[in-house]
Parts: C-alpha cells; sequence; structure tokens
C-alpha cells in the first residue's frame, strides 16, 4: 500500500514485516557477507531490507560495513 | 629447548577467538591487533562522515576515533561467546566499531543544537510534476496527514514522529535527549508509522502498489 507520492511515503516509511533495530545489528555482518558473495540476502535475512529503508542510522551502519569490506 | 613467543597477524576466525582467550603475550598481543583492526574501521566510518563535522577539529575526530574503537573493543571482548561464525570473525568485530563511531559521530555533530519535537516546517509533498490537479492532491495529503499526526497519535508517538521523520533528528541524538534505547525509539517511530497509514488508508489515500 502507497499513498503514490514518494516523499510521502518515505515518511510512513516502508511497509511490511521488518527486524527490530537489535535484531538488525545482530545479523548485520552476516547480511553484508551475503550481499557481498552475491547470495540472496534478503531471502536469508528476511525483514532487513525494509528495516534498512526505515532506520536511517541501520541504514547507515549497513553501508558503511559494506564499504570497509570493499575497501 | 624452549621456542620463544614470535607475534604474528592473526588469520581465521577460529585463531582470533583462540588467541584473545589466551593467557599471557599471545593474548595481550591479540587484544592489541584487535584494537588496532577497530580503529581503522573508527577512523574509516569518520572519514565517511566528515562532511557533516567539517566544524570539528582534526585531533578531536582522532579522540573521536579512539574512544570509539576503545568502546569497541571492551563490547567484543565482552561478547565473544555469543560470536555465532554467521561470518568473519573480523566482520563481526568491525560492527561494533561502525556503530560506536556512527552513534558518536551523530551526537557530535549535533552537540549544542536544540532537539525540536513540533514540525519546523511541514514538507510541501509536490513531486515535480507541475500540474493543478496534482497541486491539489498533495495539498490534501498534506492537510490529511496533519490531521492524522494530531488525533491519531499518542503525545509520545507525535513527538517521536515529528523528530525523526520530519525535522530528521537523528535518532541516536533523540535517544540520548530522552534517555531510550534506538531500538524502542524506533519500535515508537514503526507504531506512529502504521497507525498514519491506517488512519490514510481509512479515508481512502492508500492503494495497493501496482
Amino acid at each position: 500500500m502507497s499513498t503514490r507520492n514518494e516523499k510521502l511515503d518515505a515518511l510512513l516509511g516502508p511497509t511490511g514485516p521488518q527486524v527490530t533495530c537489535e535484531e538488525c545489528f545482530e545479523r548485520l555482518d552476516e547480511y553484508v557477507e551475503l550481499e557481498l558473495r552475491g547470495d540472496d540476502a534478503d531471502a536469508q535475512v528476511p525483514g532487513m531490507r525494509a528495516h534498512l529503508e526505515g532506520c536511517p542510522a541501520c541504514g547507515e551502519e549497513h553501508e558503511s560495513l559494506r564499504a570497509l569490506l570493499s575497501h | 629447548m624452549t621456542v620463544a613467543y614470535a607475534p604474528r597477524p592473526v588469520d581465521s576466525s577460529e585463531a582470533w577467538l583462540e588467541a584473545l582467550r589466551a593467557d599471557g603475550a599471545r593474548g595481550r598481543d591479540a587484544v592489541a591487533e584487535l584494537h588496532g583492526l577497530l580503529l581503522r574501521a573508527a577512523r574509516f566510518e569518520i572519514g565517511r562522515r566528515r562532511a557533516a563535522l567539517s566544524f570539528v577539529r582534526g585531533e578531536d575526530l582522532d579522540d573521536l576515533a579512539l574512544q570509539a574503537a576503545d568502546d569497541a573493543l571492551v563490547a567484543v571482548l565482552g561478547k565473544l561467546d555469543q560470536y555465532r561464525g554467521a561470518s568473519r570473525f573480523t566482520t563481526w568485530a568491525y560492527k561494533f566499531a561502525l556503530l560506536e563511531a556512527g552513534v558518536r559521530l551523530r551526537r557530535r555533530a549535533w552537540q549544542g543544537r536544540e532537539v525540536v519535537l513540533e514540525p519546523e516546517t511541514w514538507p510541501t509533498f509536490a513531486d515535480g510534476r507541475p500540474s493543478t490537479e496534482r497541486a491539489s492532491e498533495d495539498a490534501e495529503l498534506l492537510r490529511e496527514l496533519q490531521r492524522a499526526v494530531r488525533e491519531a497519535l499518542t503525545p509520545h508517538q507525535r513527538d517521536v514522529f515529528v523528530a525523526l521523520a520530519l525535522n530528521e533528528v537523528p535518532i541516536d541524538v533523540l535517544a540520548e535527549r530522552l534517555d531510550m534505547t534506538r531500538g524502542a525509539l524506533y519500535k515508537t517511530l514503526h507504531d506512529a508509522r502504521t497507525k498514519l497509514r491506517r488512519e490514510l488508508a481509512a479515508y481512502g489515500y492508500m492503494q495497493e502498489d501496482s
């Protein structure tokens, strides 16, 4: 479900199930390694993608870990 | 004959665990090596976010990296038994340094700034398509959202939604000011968003994604 307005949809965050900040941190290392190996990280860690889109701080940490490992 | 101990880099997750749990010089060297890795990760994070901290002196950023690495080291050593082997040990350890550095950076960037819990400015929802009909729809959506924020949310949910979603206060800054955890705040934000989405749907403003 969406409002068809991208800015409002961003304010309302992603729909669907998502992990908590604690679960995100718990599995972030595993998720990033799966991504970098080209595996289906979203299938193996359900709810992670939606959380990373909805929580800017966890999203930044995800980007940083990916960048650090790719550095 | 005794063979003198010579430190060498730890090269596997199992070796890290074994070395960090070792007594004497081997354990101390492993801890020092881990600290070096965590410091590298903290400096990497600060380098990435430096633009937001252009007003902070270089030596203060170095201090910040060192504090982040120190706290990450304590966290990693305290949670060694929780390492499940789902990733390489170094990847698992890096995330602690990135977390510590990231939280410090966000708080430093907001140091001395007031956290406003009232909407500073409501966003305009114009999506760039210059149509009168579209502008009218956007204005109606904005009015409906304002009403839903006012009427559907609890005062705490309203404060959190306004600060995090509208005023873009970093979650770690708000968590510190409200003496809450990031997780508890995000749960509040998530609940508020769910209520607002439900409210907008009830009034016909949400549509199935195509």
